[in-house]
């Protein structure tokens, strides 16, 4: 298990370096440039400005130059948020943004995995109906509905609950964010989970519990150990999306995450802080996707990694 | 033949036509299914009596209903599966009874094993979890009391250590030990009922044979009655004190086993007595050509471990083997699942890659690059076990057929395959009017002729038949057999016959090959191999094969 550890470990080296050659050379390619203003800059300071950011040297020595930056931990200056370092940048967002992205991944799965059980054990009855109703309305109205419409009851209507800032990590300040983030993948995750319960409660050991006479609650937690698996396989990219912040929901409720540099760093061709942004989101998938593989073997005695 | 009974003579007379006090009754039970195309009725109102510990068969072919008829009593049928009528145990109704009711019953007094061992214990638990919950729940026991009666269940059902290998997962043991599991399972509460329905179809002659003493040697010391749902009459002959026979839902003969076999009223009890494969191949001509020779065959798989995959570990599927077939001749591989004599098939025609020389007509087309191969293929033909898996569901059957031509004879035209397709068609005694039909709408036995049509096609010399009846009921096996020897003796084909089956293997070959783990153990003609095996291996698949019915003619 540990060798498998290190082995996916040192395979992510590769799959990061080409995501971050790729990353760097296309957003190089895009037109416009980090100093491009609305009103132009003059010839001199543009040249002085590029001159104390490395960009008058040819590409590929800046490219190399990133990587070897990279490799010690360097994200390099932020063009646009000047004085600060891509990596203080993210160093002081991330803690917003996973905090958040945790409590909606926590929130989703439990909420999801209960709602397709349930669904599941009902199957075409009408909890099962209003179950993956609800769940299509989940998957199909986008946040930025949900958000403002969370905000306009529970904030403005009822006066319930803050409508947006951080206020110190307060439980109450994350109630609406958290919910409208979960969601979506609330949603997917009901979905995904009743049909593999479905499927789990029709096995041939199933029908062996239920031949040996054994209650409700013994078949459930047979069937529901097999449903999740692909559950799990799905979570990995969706905890990666989760914890590195959402643009969409940071914005509605005032939230300083880094949801945020996604958009910011690409409109203003800030090409440290995208490629900064891609590296934590590449690193971020790697790690889940690791996680997500250990989970699987730890639930699934078949699978075994040496 | 008497079958060993705990029931004494005189009770068993009297049981023939009339049980005087049965445990399990079962009247006039209906059970419909509604599907797409309407409501199917798979059992027509049946009556079927089981005394406190005798055992009964109840046989019949696919489709006959006799599954679903134990269903229903457990409770068990498909969602879209409705039961009528009447099915006491000791004078309880169990019919529509909610299921809380019924788990009074299942698992407790009633218990059932499933043919599919290796699917029907939970992949993802330990054995000892799946042994101690039926335990738990039925009599009461704590955790520590549940695991020590759960040993000694898996000591009961020989399975060795079982102190250690309670704390296997199901896929760290093989089919027979699964279903060894899950009859220690069905026994834990001491049921009064055991219905076991093909219990061993899925495993290994040998094993079947251990499996069905040891269901004997328990229902002496547990003193239950046993169902056997089965096609297997050498099951029934050798262990049913009485036989219910089905077809279509209806239960058309019921007796004594005994008197059944040997006096049987019903033209289709007949006409399964008869289904058991019978006869002997005739004597290819000494002078007869050969067709292939393989020398040396030797197959092996590699698996790469470690952290870098340098630690390559490697395993020998096939190890050294020759094999000559000539024009007309029919070589029989026989050997338990792991023995290799797939691989073996598969590498004489170049499926998998081997060691060893093949020459076909004198030429060496192993080894040879796939180029060279390819004329050569319409000559070497492949059928496979699984009739279902091995046609293309989205093409017609006669697109299937043709296939083949497409790349041999990629001159000729569309009605000119189609006329082939149809003169295939007429060859394995299909309808030429079907082969427009999509692979589902046949049955079984008529998607194995589309298979074997599809070689036809292509005029070949030699035929690997791989299993190509095991997926098959009997009655169904007989035709496909006959068909089989009709088109070798017609085109002087070579047949690799691949199979476990010794009773249709003797029916077909010339000279048998027994392997064990890659090797040839034995070798020599049907008379040899079948009167006066060498190797006790021989000798157990054979007797595993016959039962207790060793000269391997039909019941008479």
């Amino acid at each position: 298990m540990l060798i498998y550890t290190l082995r996916r470990l040192a395979s992510a080296v590769p799959t990061l370096f080409i995501i971050v050659t790729v990353a760097f050379f296309l957003v190089r390619f895009a037109p416009g440039g980090p100093f491009d203003m609305e009103q132009p800059v003059a010839p001199q300071v543009l040249e002085n400005l590029k001159r104390a950011y490395s960009l008058d040297q040819p590409l590929f020595y800046q490219y190399l130059d990133y990587l070897g930056k990279l490799v010690r931990g360097d994200l390099g200056p932020s063009y646009s948020a000047l004085d600060f370092t891509v990596g203080e940048m993210l160093m002081r967002g991330l803690p917003y943004s996973i905090s958040l992205g945790f409590g909606a991944l926590i929130l989703a799965v439990f909420g999801g995995v209960t709602a397709g059980v349930v669904a599941a054990l009902h199957q075409n009855s009408a909890s099962d109906y209003s179950v993956m109703t609800v769940a299509t309305v989940g998957v199909t109205v986008p946040n930025f509905v949900v958000g403002p419409l969370l905000q306009l009851v529970f904030g403005l209507m009822l006066g319930l609950l803050p409508l947006g800032g951080w206020g110190g990590g307060d439980l109450s300040h994350r109630i609406l964010p958290t919910i409208a983030l979960a969601l979506p993948q609330m949603a997917v995750i009901a979905r995904l989970t009743r049909g593999a319960m479905i499927e789990a409660l029709r096995a041939d050991h199933i029908r062996t519990l239920r031949a040996n006479g054994l209650s409700n609650s013994i078949i459930i937690t047979h069937a529901l150990r097999g449903a999740l698996l692909p559950v799990i396989s799905y979570l990995g990219p969706a905890a990666a999306a989760l914890v590195t912040g959402s643009v969409v929901i940071e914005k509605i409720f005032a939230i300083p995450g880094v949801g945020a540099y996604f958009v910011d760093g690409a409109l203003n061709r800030d090409y440290t802080l995208v490629m900064g942004t891609v590296v934590m989101l590449a690193g971020f998938v790697v790690v889940f996707n690791l996680i997500v593989d250990l989970l699987y073997a730890a639930l699934d005695p078949r699978v075994r990694y040496e | 033949m008497v079958a060993q009974s705990l029931v004494p003579a005189e009770r068993r007379e009297a049981m023939n036509e009339d049980l005087k006090d049965p445990i399990l009754a079962i009247r006039n039970l209906k059970v419909a299914f509604a599907t797409y195309d309407g409501v199917v009725e798979a059992v027509k109102g049946i009556d079927i009596d089981i005394g406190a510990g005798e055992t009964v068969a109840i046989v019949g072919e696919s489709g006959s209903g006799k599954s679903q008829t134990m269903m229903a009593t457990m409770g068990l049928l498909a969602a879209n599966g409705q039961a009528q009528g009447s099915i006491r145990y000791r004078g309880e109704e169990l019919l529509g009874l909610p299921p809380k009711a019924l788990n009074r019953y299942r698992g407790k007094t009633i218990a059932m094993i499933f043919q599919e061992p290796m699917t029907s214990l939970d992949p993802l638990f330990k054995i000892e979890r799946q042994l101690i919950e039926p335990l738990m729940a039925h009599s009461g026991l704590s955790r520590s009391a549940a695991r020590a009666r759960a040993i000694e269940l898996l000591t009961k059902v020989e399975i060795p250590n079982p102190a250690e290998r309670i704390d296997s997962y199901p896929h760290e043991m093989s089919g027979g030990q699964r279903q060894r599991v899950m009859i220690a399972m069905a026994l834990a509460n001491k049921p009064d009922v055991l219905i076991a329905d093909e219990p061993t179809t899925a495993l290994d002659v040998t094993v079947q044979a251990h499996i069905l003493e040891l269901l004997r040697g328990l229902q002496h010391e547990f003193g239950m009655a046993i169902v056997f749902i089965t096609h297997d009459l050498g099951i029934v002959r050798r262990f049913a004190d009485r036989t219910y026979v089905m077809r279509q839902g209806v239960v058309v003969e019921q007796g004594d086993t005994g008197e059944l076999f040997t006096k049987p009223r019903d033209a289709y009890t007949k006409m399964l007595i008869e289904a058991e494969p019978a006869g002997r191949k005739a004597p290819v001509p000494p002078d007869s050509a050969i067709v292939l020779s393989a020398q040396g065959m030797r197959v092996t798989f590699r698996q790469r471990r470690g952290l870098f995959g340098t630690d390559v570990r490697t395993v020998e599927a096939v190890k050294g083997i020759d094999l000559t077939v000539r024009r007309g001749e029919t070589i029989g591989i026989v050997g338990e699942s792991g023995s290799g004599k797939s691989t073996l098939g598969r590498a004489i025609l170049g499926l998998v890659p081997a060691d060893g020389a093949v020459r076909y007509d004198g030429a060496l087309i192993h080894p040879t690059d796939r180029h060279a191969m390819r004329p050569l293929r319409r000559h070497l033909q492949l059928v496979f076990q699984d009739p279902y898996g091995s046609l293309s569901p989205r093409l017609t059957a006669g697109e299937i057929v043709t296939e083949g031509l497409l790349v041999h004879e990629p001159g000729i035209s569309r009605a000119e395959r189609d006329r082939r397709a149809a003169g295939a068609f007429e060859e394995v005694w299909l309808d030429p009017a079907t082969r427009h039909r999509f692979p589902h709408e046949f049955s079984g036995g008529q998607r194995q002729r589309i298979a074997i049509a599809r070689t036809m096609i292509l005029k070949p010399t030699l035929v690997v038949l791989d299993e190509p009846t095991s997926a098959l009921d009997r009655s169904v096996q007989k035709s496909i057999v006959e068909l089989l020897r009709h088109l070798q003796t017609k085109y002087g084909l070579a047949y690799l016959f691949i199979s476990h089956d010794l009773a249709v293997v003797r029916a077909l070959s010339d000279e048998i090959l027994v392997m064990k783990q890659g090797a040839v153990v034995e070798r020599g003609t049907v008379d040899t191999i079948f009167t006066n095996a060498r190797e006790s291996y021989t000798r157990e698949l054979i007797a595993a094969a016959f039962l207790d019915n060793p000269d391997g003619r039909s019941f008479t």
